[in-house]
This record gives C-alpha cells, structure tokens and sequence, in this order.
C-alpha cells in the first residue's frame, strides 16, 4: 500500500523533495519491535539498551504515543517473564515525561478492570505485580500501592462468595510481594503488617476440602505436595523473616536509581475489585509440584529450598516462558536454558520439574500434553551433555515413587516415556527396573512397565518390543497385537456358528449384498429362544458373534480394511445391534476377537459410535461389564471411556451450536423484516424464511434436549457403576476384616476422580441430579468424599 | 486496548510451506485458500515398513484422527513412504504440524506438511518408477525405502552378477 503521491511519478523533476520518510505503520511495526525486543540477547548491557530505547521512545511520544501506551500495557499483560526489564523502561519514560507515567498508570487500570471482567485472571496478576514493581522504579507512590493491597485483601470480608474468590485477591497481593515487599514495608509496615495478618486469618479459616484430588502423589514423603496459598504464605513469611532481602529477581532499576529517584511519583486511583459475577470463571486451586531439592543437584549451584521466595520466582517465570513460546518449541526451548540468573541455580533441574509439574497438573495441563514431549526432546537437542541426566534422574524417581502416584498422572507419564523412548530408539536401562518383576503384576511398578511396553509397541512393532528388554522382562511384554478367529479352522466345527461362518463368508467375498447376507443370517439359530419368531429380528448373539467375527476377520489386515468393512454393512451391523442387549453383545464379540490389540478395539468402538451402531451409553455399560472386570485396571479401557465420553460432549456442542446459529439467522431475519418497509412480496418471503427457521429452531431444541438427556444419561450410568462396584469391595473388605486399600481399589477410586475432573465442565450441569440420586449422604463417605472433593474444587 | 503484537504472536510451525502439488486441480488462489482451511496433513520421510497403526498411535497425540492413507507405489500398490493424515478439526492438525513434524515414527523424523485435501488418486508415488519422485533420483543408500534410489540402482551392479 503505497503512500507515494501521484505527483511523484510523473513529476521526476520534483522527486528529490519527495523525499520518502518511513511511512506510519513501518514506524509502528518498529516500535513494536524494538519494546518487544528489549532485554534479548545484545552485545550492549541492558541498561545501555533500556536508556537507548528510552530516549527512542520519548522522541516518538509526541506522534505514536497511544501506540506506544497499547504496546507497553500488552507486554506488561503478556511477557511477565520481562516484568523488571519493562518497568524500568516505563520508569525511565517517566522519569523523562511525567504526563507519559500517568497516562500509562490509567491505561493499565483500565486495562485492568478489562482483563478482570473477561476472567482473565492470571493476566490480571501479571499487571498487578507490573503496577506493584512500578513503585520500585518511582512511577507509583507506595502508599497507594498498599491501599489497592488493602482493597484487595478487604474481599476476603465478603459473605457467600466462592472461596476461589477471595482466594485470587490473597493470591495477588502475596505475588507480589517478592518483588515490591522490601519498598513497602519501608515506607508502611503498619499497613502491611495488618494486611498480612488479615491474610494469615483468612488462610487459616479456608477450607482444603479439594487438596487431595489435586495432589500428585498421596505421600508427603520426600516433597510434600503443598496447596498453592499455603505454599506461597510460607515463602512470603520466610521472606519477611530475611527481612525483605531478595536476591534473586533481576532489577534493572537499581542501575538507575540517581535518575529514577528524581522522578515525580503517580498515585494510583482508589481500586475498587469488581463485585462477584455469577458467571465468573475465578482460576482453579492448585497444589505446588516439587520432585526435587538440594540434594538432587550433585554439583554446581544449589536449589533454592521449597519456602524460599527465590523459588518461587523461578518457578513463576519458567511458567510463563512456557505460556508465552509454548507454540513455538525452538523459542521456548532457548528461551528456557537462557534464563537470567541461571549460573546460580540448578536451571535444569528447575526446568524438568515445571515442565512435570505442568505436565501432571490435575484436573489438567495448561497445555496439550504432547507439547511437553516434544520440548523436552528440543531441550535434550540443546543441551545433549546435561539435559537427558537430568531427565533420566528425574524419570528414575518418578518410577521409584509410582506406589503413591494418582492413577491419571501415570496415565500421563506412560505416554510421555513411551513417546520419548520411541525418539530415542527406545534405549532404557530396563534392569535398573528389575525390581518390577518380584511383585504382584498388579502393583504399580510392574503394571507401569507393561503399560509403556504396550504403548512402545503401538508405536513401533510387536518384536522390537521383544528385543528391546531383557529376557526377564518377558511377563510383561505386550500380546501380539493378531486377531483370534473363533471359527478359523477345521477344529471349531463343532460349534454351533461355524457352518454358518463359512457361508457368511464366501458371501462377503462373492460382494454379496446386505439383503441377500442378512437373508443368509436369517438360518442362524437363536440359543435364547425355543421357537425362533418369523422375522428372526429379535436378539440373537449366535447371529451378531458369526456375523461380526466372520467380517472382522476378513478385514483384520489394517485398519483401513476393518473401517471399510463396518462401512460397507453398516445396515446389517444396524440392524443386528438394534437392542440394548444386541449392543452390548457387539461388542463383546469385537472384545474377543480384537482382545490382543487393544489400539484396534478402540478404533473400531470408536467408529461404532460414530456411525451410529452403538450408542456410547452402551460403551460405558459394556466397559462396567462383568466380562471386562480383568480389564478394568489397564489404560485401554480408560482412554476408550474418556474417548466416548468426549464424543458425547462434542455432540451435544455441535447441536448447541447449530440452534444457536439457527436463532441468530432468525434475528437477524426479523431485523431484515422490520427494516425492510412495506415490500409486500419481501414481506410473504421473509415470512416463510421466518416460518422455515422458526421450525428448524423447534427441531434443534428437541434434538439439544435428546442429546442433553443422552449425556446426562452416560454420567448416571458411569457414576452409578462405579458406585456399584466400589460399594461392593467395600463392604466384602468391611465383612472380611481385610485392608481395602488393593491395588484394584487405589486403581477404581482414581478413576472416578478422574471422570469428574476430566469432564469437570459437563458434569457441573448436572450436580444436581447427581446430589439428589447419587451422591447421597447414605454413600460410603469413602466415595461420597470423592464427590465433595469436587464440589470443594468450585468449578 | 486489546492488541495483537505481531512480534508476539509467532506460530512458525503452523505456517504453510513452499511446496504446491503441481498436479492440483483449480487456481493458486483456490490451492492458496485450501491450504489455509485444511484439516488434512501430507506426512513424508516413512520407512516403507511404517503401519497405518503406528501413524494412527502417534498422530492421534494431537487429537482425533479422522482418516489415514497411506501412499503406495502406483505399480507396486506397496507403501513408498508417505501418507496422508486428516483430522476432524484444523486446530488438532496444527498441533501436529507444532508438535509431531519433525519428531520420530519407526526411528525416522517425519515431515508433516498442509495438504489442499485427499483425492482419489493422490495416494499414489508420481515417480517413474511408481514410488515417490524424490526415491527416483537420491543417490544415498536407505534400507527402510527401498535401498538405493531408483537412478543409482540402474547403475549399481547388482550382488553376485559378476561369477568368474
């Protein structure tokens, strides 16, 4: 888009006083560049960069200065990482301009209340502790520092408001208090001292019903498993206790504290906190994830302890390097191991355990769990010579610990290690885990090694898997992922289906059509019934077991052939399965044939449903089934559950969606009408297009109600199985005397947990229903726990 | 108030490559526009010897997985090395285009690309020799693609020819 003038062109003579100056939006894009730049790698100090960019800025105040406003308030939002870098700059802005420090103060309290009423709340923090770090750099006097801290802390004073409320208004101004506390308790240690022992108050009167579900591990031995507050009030009184000494938080206002000191101070605008919304969304509660401390790190600097403030600060920046560039695996990477201060600390150490803390952060991570395999590898890339150390140390504790690992995180870590395993030619030293096999297969250890087994195998094949352990690792080497044909040969012709397996079969490969094969299962006999009736159209489980494991074995060779397959008879397939009871014996019959393969049985369950041959309540049923009861504890069968359960969710979406389009496109047309005037022909039109969606709309009600009762209808079902079978163990342990804590009950328990966090946002529609039904106060208070750990969550 | 800085809204891995099929039927613009919507990922680099099952387990890490085909020699109608992937959302696929392009399937690093779409008949190699065009003419030796390319084994004695 050229600015040039016309005259330009033509008037060559006069092209020298057209002389072309940067044009606007180059200039922005450059300011942009050079704020968001500042503070990388240069081979100028940073404070000769920071006074550089300054004075650039300054002179660009008088043309770009909204620009320049909107550029510093989004990276004090977006890059905390730089939270010192940024504030020093704005400092020195001041400093040279005072109307510039004020005008940004006011922009970020607008932007403030802005990020606060879109439930951005972890953004609302950021500015927080960027307005709080101000006061160390003289753009913002303290007193009105602590006056927001004490507006802040007053909501704590508020009735019937969710705890995860008042929860985030302590959070902050703790947060902020590495940064900013030494200048505030200089200037108001009465006030703060009060504020603290408000928050000390409240602190102690919280309730930690939901610290359980959210921890990682049930032992609190070695670390223990810390919920986020009580974690960080322990740091912050430490911290106090040193009087404010913080050596850690890069500060690059104290170089220029002659000029800075000189600057005239703002005060911040009296800050009310917005009143509770019923629809605010305030962030989860949290539990601190440590694996490591100082006696990990054989040489080299030491790792700040658990209650220190310096901690915290590390822990908090590696989380938002992570936020900003998780996109970009190279960039988060690098920005990662170029932490500033790293010489001073086990940096990668540090980097594995946020990276694990993420990646087992319960209900879940922030980000997609594959996201923190690939990093992991690009950190290994960039640091070949000490990073896989670390990574194996830490992969070695985290097996030692498995006995007490919340099942879900082991989910997480068998996918993440057989994921990395297969990058690495699935070199492990397996014999440092031969302790595995002296226990029952079911316990952790042993269980988690045949899981991974069975993942690499997914990824690589059947005998590598074979040749990748030692000899003695055979028992928990995965099955040969092949079919098990019942009627394969000569010597089940005893039984009762396999006549009719071998017709059925030369009609599927004579390309026989549905009708004519359908007329062919008419012949199968009925074991549930004397009499077969005339249609032959009730159930019948012979006629679904020849049908089924005669096609599937056809189509056995990938699964291209077996989705084709179930395409190509999906009538039949429909028809067999038209019962609650044809369903569930469908996929018995998948289960027996596909039994080795488990990857094969989730993929063809999960066509089945979405062709509408099953329904996914029948899935869940299926799962609960006492035919499946020794499956029950391997991943599979809980990656196929979720996986249905998904698919409700998203159809249910997928039709809210649609009616809400619907009412749009009607509204939309009613404007058109009103506005349209009195064209009598556009008038009928527009009537029979209103008439037309006004029926669609009715059709989309009716199907979002069904699908809502379908959905609610699959949790009732999971909920109440699993009550049922947890009920059982636990009055059979209670009659027998015996310990109900089996690997079986750690397994069971776990999972229901899981439902509820994995689905946490579904399932908060149907609490009530859930309360009043299931979840009553005649329930075993171990699992009706489960259900108030939960609730306690405040989702 | 809201802005978006471009400098930090870098998402390199999800940006369409240089490489346009020749063979695509319909204008740049349409192929351009295509590329931008499309659910569906070009995955190269395989040993001849990678399942459908061991695409499906590794691609599935970025979402659901609508269907995979996998690339065949046009003679042969063996796998030559490539498939297509296509997935039920675009963000799912760009998440593999983040996190799994470049990383390793059966010991070899992949490459994902956007790809306008599957059609009937582009799963079949365009070489001469009915794998893909990049097998006809590379000189290294790889055992998981067949060996030699198809040029260099033209020229190559074959074992045990020469008896004296």
């Amino acid at each position: 888009m050229s600015r040039r003038r016309h005259s330009d062109e033509n008037d060559g003579g006069q092209a020298h006083k057209r002389r072309r100056t940067s044009e606007p939006i180059e200039i922005e894009d450059r300011l942009e560049s050079l704020i968001c730049r500042v503070g990388e790698k240069s081979t100028s100090s940073l404070e000769s960069n920071l006074e550089g960019l300054a004075g650039v800025l300054e002179a660009d105040l008088p043309n770009y200065k909204s620009k320049i406003l909107r550029i510093l308030c989004t990276v004090a939002r977006l890059l905390p990482e730089k939270l010192t870098v940024y504030t020093t700059l704005v400092g020195l802005l001041n400093a040279r301009n005072y109307n510039f420090g004020g005008e940004f103060v006011e922009a970020m309290i607008r932007q403030l209340k802005e990020t606060l009423k879109n439930n951005l709340y972890s953004e609302a923090v950021y500015l927080v502790r960027f307005l709080s770090d101000l006061v160390n750099c003289h753009v913002i006097a303290a007193p009105s520092m602590v006056a927001m801290f004490e507006n802040f802390v007053s909501v704590t004073q508020e009735e019937d408001v969710p705890q995860v409320r008042s929860d985030w208004f302590v959070y902050v101004v703790l947060s902020c208090l590495p940064w900013v506390g030494k200048e505030l308790y200089e200037k108001k240690d009465v006030e703060m001292d009060r504020l603290l022992s408000q928050i000390e108050g409240y602190l102690k009167r919280r309730v930690k019903t939901h610290v359980p579900m959210l921890q990682v591990w049930t032992a609190d031995k070695p670390h223990p498993q810390e919920e986020y507050l009580d974690c960080l009030w322990a740091q912050i009184q430490k911290l106090k206790k040193d009087r404010w000494q913080e050596r850690h938080i890069l500060r690059p206002y104290i170089a220029f504290d002659s000029v800075l000191c000189e600057a005239l101070q703002h005060n911040l605008p009296p800050f009310t906190p917005p009143g509770h919304m019923p629809d605010a969304q305030y962030p989860m509660p949290r539990v601190i994830f440590r694996m490591f401390d100082y006696t990990d790190a054989p040489e080299g600097p030491v790792m700040p302890g658990s209650h220190s403030v310096e901690r915290f600060v590390i822990e908090e920046n590696l989380h938002c390097i992570i936020k900003t560039h998780w996109k970009e695996r190279k960039t988060c990477a690098a920005q990662l191991l170029s932490y500033p201060g790293k010489n001073k600390i086990p940096l990668n150490y540090h980097i594995v355990e946020v990276i694990f803390g993420e990646l087992f952060q319960l209900p879940s991570p922030p980000h997609i769990d594959v996201m923190y395999t690939t990093l992991l590898i690009e950190l290994c890339k960039l640091q070949p010579g000490s990073l896989p150390q670390v990574l194996a140390q830490a992969t070695e504790m985290l097996y030692m610990r498995l006995d007490t690992m919340n099942t879900t995180c082991i989910d997480r870590l068998i996918n993440w290690f057989s994921h990395h395993l297969s990058n690495f030619q699935f070199r492990w030293s397996w014999d440092d885990w031969a302790d595995c096999l002296t226990v029952d297969l079911e316990k952790p250890k042993p269980k988690f090694v045949k899981e991974v087994l069975e993942k690499c195998m997914r990824l690589s094949y059947h005998q590598r898997i074979v040749d990748i352990v030692p000899p003695t690792f055979s028992a928990l080497i995965p099955a040969e992922p092949i079919f098990t044909y019942k009627y394969a040969d000569e010597s089940a012709s005893s039984l009762p289906g396999y006549p009719m397996s071998i017709t059925v079969s030369n009609a599927i490969k004579n390309r026989a059509s549905n009708e004519e094969i359908l007329t062919v299962l008419k012949e199968v006999p009925n074991p549930n019934q004397e009499d077969d009736d005339d249609e032959g159209e009730s159930f019948n489980p012979l006629k679904i077991d020849v049908f089924l494991q005669t096609l599937l074995n056809l189509a056995a060779k990938s699964f291209s052939h077996s989705f084709s397959a179930l395409g190509k008879f999906h009538e039949i397939l429909k028809t067999l399965a038209n019962s609650d009871e044809g369903k569930l014996h469908l996929l018995k019959v998948l289960y027996e044939v596909w039994r080795n393969h488990p990857q094969m049985i989730a993929v063809l369950v999960d066509k089945l449903i979405r062709t509408q041959v099953v329904d996914c309540a029948a899935v869940a049923n299926w799962l609960f089934s006492q035919d499946m009861a020794h499956e029950f504890t391997r991943l599979f069968i809980w990656e196929i559950l979720h996986s249905t359960i998904r698919k409700m969710n998203k159809h249910v979406q997928k039709i809210q969606k649609e009616l809400e389009e619907a009412k749009d496109k009607l509204e939309k047309q009613q404007h058109k009408r009103r506005d349209s005037g009195d064209d009598e022909d556009m008038d009928k039109n527009s009537e029979d297009e209103e008439g037309q969606l006004e029926e669609q709309i009715e059709r989309l009600q009716e199907k979002v109600e069904s699908a809502q009762s379908e959905q609610k209808n699959l949790f009732l079902v999971i909920f109440q199985r699993f009550i049922m079978l947890l009920t059982e163990h636990l009055v059979r342990c209670e009659t027998g005397s015996v310990d109900i804590s089996t690997p079986w009950y750690k397994n069971c328990i776990e999972r229901l947990q899981q439902i509820f966090l994995m689905h946490h946002a579904t399932i908060q529609q149907y609490m009530g229903t859930l309360e009043n039904l299931l979840f009553t106060a005649e329930l075993d208070h171990h699992i009706l726990a489960v259900y108030q750990q939960f609730c306690a969550l405040q989702l | 108030m809201s802005v978006k800085l471009n400098a930090l809204n870098s998402d390199s891995y999800i940006d369409v490559s240089q490489y346009r099929d020749q063979h695509f039927k319909g204008n740049r613009y349409e192929q351009e526009k295509l590329l931008k919507q499309s659910n569906t990922l070009y995955v190269g680099n395989l040993s001849f010897y990678t399942t459908e099952e061991q695409v499906h387990e590794l691609f599935s890490k970025s979402g659901d997985v609508k269907r995979i085909i996998i690339g065949l020699d046009k003679i042969k109608k063996t796998a030559c090395g490539f498939c297509f992937v296509e997935y039920y959302t675009r963000a799912d696929a760009e998440h593999a285009m983040r996190f799994i392009n470049g990383t390793r399937l059966d010991d070899r690093i992949i490459r994902t690309d956007w790809d306008a779409g599957f059609k009937e008949g582009r799963q079949f190699g365009r070489g001469k020799s009915g794998g893909q065009v990049r097998d006809e003419y590379r000189q290294d030796y790889d055992p998981a693609r067949g060996g030699y390319g198809k040029l260099a084994q033209q020229h190559r004695p074959t074992e045990g020819r020469n008896s004296f």
